[in-house]
């Protein structure tokens, strides 16, 4: 019902349009009257499934969150038994010690559930969803039945990922790059056996979750802006979404390809990633493939993964930072332009992960041009935050303490980022914890402080109440201080040359030492993942008793706050609000308020008027 | 409310992207199918850059596309590419069937939609039984076959050599990954003696040559073919309702501009595919 009426749109008839929109609002209102079902579950409302990602999301943090405090502490205390793990872990922890196939196994789902479930799914499908048609001025995304489908193509992917927690053999141990040979031969290790193959099931689930997400927003961003707003109109938030979208829709087919390939090699004989190996002295019996062309295939998409990961963490933290520094963002054209960029280069920098494959060293140096080029639009980012809180009235409501907490790991992660860029330097410190240090602080807390600033800010627009301001700068202090606490130290611990992925480094006296400094990180990795249920006790009581939110609460300019703070399935009672100015009139000059919301035109306030404004 | 008209009244050239409307003057159905395509391409793009890459990496052993695809039914003799041709000219005329269908469309032909999107769905299930026929084939592979050692060197009978045809090999003779002809009896014997003897390609092996050539051709051809059969899928269910008349009650057959799309978007890359397969 709901995509035959979309589909009866004739957008050449602009007056048919709105009418129909009208009608589709009368249509879905009823919608929204009905039962548990097809109002929580079976939803095609773009708030409700933003939600929906939120709360999925929110469960898999968590789970991967509890994997990495397991083998942290593995890594802090190797010879101490911890009776509890037997408890939770069952086999794979008897006696209390960790199994280390199990520590490899969690290593590997730590990072597949953070950068895809959480940071990909959870951060563009929650954000995405929840904003794009709200400040864009539409009714709801271009197709309500696709929308729902990603969400349930991305639950099936959760459900099979866990799954996988579940099978004898365990789950996926080869890392969450899965490269191949070790991914492809069921004989190398347990992990290597049925749960690589629910790995790949999963991410092929999620891959077409990630498509149907996709082109539904970057659709939606073109086509479905209300009048008025011009595409230099946009929130940065819809901005970054867009690209991200773009990314998406670009780089996830061609990890689908990697990933049916590898499902080839490993149920039906093909060789595409083998080359010449010996089982037992024996050689397989199919052989002929490279594995460095799964490398090629899988950092195709790798690398725009993170920024897939990241820029929409950068544009929550855009919108956030203007509203609570009450000022225009500085260089709003600079961010865009700079975001077009990031995502431009990141198509044609992947080989920076794989300067050790033995690719030819006038190719690697090809690669650290363009990955070094990369620090150009990233800095014209980090300044235009600072400058926009240069002589801000800066509002530090919790989700401002975020975005800031993000500008300040995105220039430390940043920094790092130049000595890997460079295959002279990496080629040293490759594989060791200087990388896991880099990546963790530049893109994992990056993003999530992006998201946290996104869950506090947006939260009364999704339910209608006010988190608790004072829980919310405790979870942010323990969480910064847990963040650096964690990952600071590591970067000592890889250039003393300690490799990433082991089990244990007391075997080896010269990682040995460094004992001490595993002890420090595991302690901040428990005081901040403590920090997290705060903010997750939080998020629920809030829910339902959270103070009740008015409908603007940071007298922000974009179009969502001028929807009733009770949902609607169509997000606005009336007509759809025109545009008449940019999102970002915080502070004019001028005028009598601080804030001009989109919807007013430049007719209504002569007093702020500028010569710019006249010539819109 | 007149002031404000004129202060915030566009110039025309910039109303197309002033929201409110398509900049592209496309609905979202249509413009979503786009960028399915472009998402779908870089699927296919990475497969035959892949099949690329590797094939330039064992370019001495890769094999030459014409000594594989030789047949043509119910004619007996040497004849690479006739076949292929046949089956990329059945795609092809089924594009031509499916402009034919969207321009009915677009007359609101209901009649003549019909009978063009039947032809397309012909035209698509001849290509599938083509590709079918082209696989048992390859599968089945040839009489003499080819013996594989423990190391994958494969030693072609000379019979399928028909590069060396014009020099007329001896019967049995064999040729070696590097292309030399092998006459000699002993070295034959021996050889056969610790080689395997396979017919036709697979997964796992090939007779041509690399097992790459298979896995590749089997993964991309069938991927592709897997495409087609969604698309002919598709168009059944969109040929049914047509003969129901839903398109013709709702006054216009957006869905065929669409399932058209899709339609040459397979025929395009199908046309890749022969050329990386086949033609170079």
């Amino acid at each position: 019902m709901e995509v035959n009426q979309h589909s009866a749109v004739d957008v050449h008839e602009a007056h048919a349009h709105d009418e129909h929109h009208h009608g589709h609002h009368d249509h879905d209102h009823d919608h929204d009257e009905g039962n548990f079902f097809s109002k929580y579950i079976f939803t095609t409302d773009h708030k409700m499934i933003s939600k929906q990602f939120l709360i999925t999301a929110i469960f898999m943090a968590f789970l991967a969150m509890g994997m990495s405090l397991i083998f942290r502490m593995q890594l802090a205390w190797p010879d101490t038994k911890f009776p509890f793990l037997e408890d939770i872990i069952g086999r794979w922890g008897k006696d209390g010690k960790l199994d280390p196939g199990f520590y490899l196994a969690l290593v590997t789902l730590h990072g597949t559930i953070m950068v895809f479930f959480v940071l990909t799914g959870g951060l563009s499908g929650t954000f995405s969803n929840l904003l794009i048609p709200l400040q864009v001025g539409a009714r709801d995304m271009a197709s309500g039945f696709l929308n729902a489908l990603s969400y349930w193509f991305f639950f099936a992917s959760t459900i099979v990922m866990c799954s996988s927690l579940f099978v004898e053999s365990g789950p996926a141990s080869g890392g969450w790059t899965v490269y191949p040979p070790l991914s492809a031969l069921p004989q190398a290790i347990p992990g290597s056996g049925l749960g690589m193959t629910l790995w790949l099931v999963s991410m092929v689930l999620f891959i077409a979750s990630s498509l149907l997400g996709g082109i539904n927003y970057v659709t939606t961003v073109l086509n479905l802006r209300t009048k008025g707003m011009t595409m230099t109109r946009l929130p940065l938030t819809v901005w970054a979404f867009f690209i991200t979208a773009i990314l998406g829709v670009l780089s996830f087919p061609v990890l689908l390809a990697a990933a049916l390939l590898l499902v080839f090699d490993r149920s039906f004989g093909t060789s595409f990633y083998l080359s010449e190996i010996f089982i037992d002295g024996a050689p397989l019996d199919h052989m002929g493939g490279s594995p460095v062309l799964y490398q090629h295939l899988f950092w195709f998409l790798g690398h725009p993964e993170v920024y897939i990961v990241l820029l929409p963490a950068l544009g929550l933290a855009s919108e956030v930072i203007s509203v609570n520094a009450r000022k225009p963002i500085f260089g709003y054209k600079a961010m865009i332009g700079s975001m077009l960029v990031i995502a431009f280069l990141s198509f044609i920098v992947w080989g920076h992960h794989m300067f050790v494959t033995g690719m030819n060293p006038f190719l690697g140096s090809v690669f650290v041009f363009t990955t070094l080029l990369v620090a150009i639009p990233s800095a014209v980012k980090v300044f235009n935050y600072l400058t926009t809180l240069w002589k801000g009235n800066i509002q530090f409501t919790p989700q401002m303490m975020f975005a800031m907490g993000l500008v300040s790991t995105f220039i430390t992660g940043g920094l790092t980022g130049i000595i890997l860029g460079d295959s002279t330097l990496d080629i040293n410190i490759h594989d060791t914890y200087f990388v896991v240090a880099h990546f963790h602080i530049v893109m994992g807390s990056s993003a999530i402080f992006g998201m946290f600033a996104g869950v506090y800010h947006w939260f009364p627009r999704m339910y209608g109440r006010m988190m608790n301001k004072t829980l919310g700068y405790i979870h942010f202090w323990f969480t910064i201080i847990g963040v650096y606490g964690v990952f600071f130290p590591m970067h000592f611990l890889g250039l003393g040359g300690v490799p990433r992925r082991y089990y244990s480094n007391t075997a080896y006296e010269a990682f040995g030492t460094f004992i001490d400094i595993n002890v420090i990180i595991t302690v901040a990795a428990i005081v901040g993942g403590l920090a997290q249920l705060i903010f997750a006790f939080n998020f629920f009581y809030s829910i339902w008793r959270g103070k009740k939110a008015v409908q603007n609460p940071w007298k922000s300019n974009t179009l969502e706050w001028t929807a009733p703070v009770e949902h609607l399935h169509g997000n606005w009672p009336g007509a759809v609000p025109e545009v008449h100015r940019w999102p970002y009139d915080y502070g004019k000059p001028g005028a009598p308020d601080d804030y001009i919301p989109q919807t007013v035109s430049y007719a209504q306030t002569p007093e702020s008027n500028t010569a710019d404004d006249l010539k819109h | 409310m007149a002031a404000e008209a004129t202060l915030t009244q566009e110039t025309p050239s910039k109303t197309l992207w002033s929201g409110g409307k398509s900049p592209f003057n496309v609905s979202w159905g249509k413009m979503m199918m786009w960028f399915f395509l472009v998402s779908d391409a870089f699927t296919f793009s990475s497969l035959i850059i892949a099949y690329g890459a590797m094939r330039h990496r064992f370019a001495e052993i890769w094999p030459k596309a014409n000594d594989v695809f030789t047949h043509f039914p119910f004619i007996e003799g040497h004849l690479p590419l006739a076949y292929v041709g046949l089956m990329t000219f059945i795609l092809i005329m089924s594009s031509v069937t499916m402009v034919l269908a969207v321009d009915a469309g677009h007359r609101r032909d209901n009649k003549s939609v019909a009978v063009w999107m039947f032809l397309t769905i012909i035209g698509g299930f001849m290509f599938l039984g083509s590709q079918a026929w082209e696989w048992y084939h390859f599968i089945h592979g040839t009489e003499a076959g080819a013996y594989i050692m423990q190391d994958g060197a494969i030693y072609r009978d000379a019979a399928n050599a028909y590069e060396l045809h014009a020099s007329n090999p001896p019967a049995g003779a064999l040729v070696s990954p590097s292309n030399e002809l092998i006459t000699d009896k002993a070295a034959i014997e021996g050889i056969k003696a610790k080689a395997e003897h396979i017919h036709g390609a697979n997964l796992v092996h090939n007779e041509y040559g690399h097992p790459l050539f298979a896995d590749f051709f089997f993964f991309i051809t069938g991927f592709h073919g897997f495409h087609v059969f969604s698309g002919v899928m598709i168009n059944i269910i969109i040929f049914l309702n047509v003969l129901a008349g839903v398109y013709a009650r709702r006054g216009h057959y957006e869905h065929i501009e669409k399932t058209g799309l899709y339609w040459h978007f397979v025929d395009l890359v199908w046309v890749f595919v022969f050329t990386f397969f086949y033609l170079v």
